[in-house]
């Protein structure tokens, strides 16, 4: 029963944080409501058993890419105030747009809803923490990808700087 | 009624219209990146609630691991690019930048 006040309420958090993010017209408002969806994600994350992927959602969403996209505003905007304007787009063309993200929506619950899932859901009793099976996983069977990821972080700083650098 | 597989799926599902709604509709680039940040964020619900209601299934973290860290990349790489874009059109509305080079 607890959990499933925990759930209404981060799904609440997250939907009514994402609505601000996308209808806000200022767009601090935006990065910050930006920080509530994040979190309450994380919160999702421990109620479904990822303890490891809570706290690495909090470290790199909050802590690292939050902060590149306040500074992404800040740099690019006329900072006159806390106060800075988005542009928004004419009003026929949000009303197509809203249809087609509730078309969306509506389609994808529809699916969620009809179809007859072969669920086989974890007890809270079997469960202790992910972070070893995962460890393992990485340096076993997906061995590759990760080393492919070291790399591809690699290229993606150089690549950054040499496109940020001032000529 | 109890929290379930489905519950997981409709939360993800609207935050993967919101998203999509912040894409097609904003015009300023890091607003539409924050988009982008929605979407995948609903992505990694979906891989964890299957992970879950699958026996605990590693894999669906795995999965959520390498999409963490290549919105990382993206949306540093995505920075990168708009900072430079904003040295030459003082401005980063993306329905406006039209050139690659002035």
């Amino acid at each position: 029963m607890l959990v499933d006040i925990v759930f209404w309420f981060f799904a609440v958090l997250i939907i009514g944080s994402a609505l601000v993010v996308v209808l806000s017209k200022n767009m601090i408002y935006s990065v910050f409501a930006l920080l509530f969806t994040f979190f309450g994600v994380a919160g999702i994350y421990v109620l479904l058993n990822a303890d490891f992927l809570a706290v690495t959602q909090i470290m790199i969403y909050i802590g690292g890419i939050l902060v590149l996209l306040i500074f992404g505003i800040m740099l690019t905007s006329n900072v006159t105030g806390v106060d800075i304007k988005s542009v928004q787009t004419g009003k026929i063309q949000m009303f197509f747009a809203g249809l087609v993200s509730i078309l969306i929506i509506v389609s994808i619950s529809f699916i969620a809803y009809s179809t007859n899932w072969k669920v086989s859901p974890t007890t809270n009793t079997d469960v202790s923490t992910t972070i070893e099976s995962i460890g393992k996983q990485l340096l076993t069977n997906y061995l590759l990808a990760f080393e492919s990821a070291s790399v591809l972080l690699l290229i993606a700083i150089i690549g950054a700087a040499l496109i940020a650098r001032r000529k | 009624m109890g929290i379930g597989l489905t519950h997981y799926i409709v939360l993800s599902a609207i935050l993967f219209g919101l998203g999509i709604f912040a894409i097609i509709t904003r015009k300023n680039a890091v607003l539409v990146l924050m988009g982008v940040e929605l979407v995948l964020n609903s992505a990694n619900i979906n891989f964890i609630a299957f992970a879950k209601f699958n026996k605990m299934n590693i894999d669906g973290h795995i999965a959520a691991i390498f999409v963490i860290m290549l919105a990382a990349i993206e949306v540093a790489v995505a920075l990168a690019i708009v900072l430079n874009i904003y040295q030459n059109y003082k401005h980063i509305n993306v329905d406006e930048i039209d050139s690659l080079k002035d």
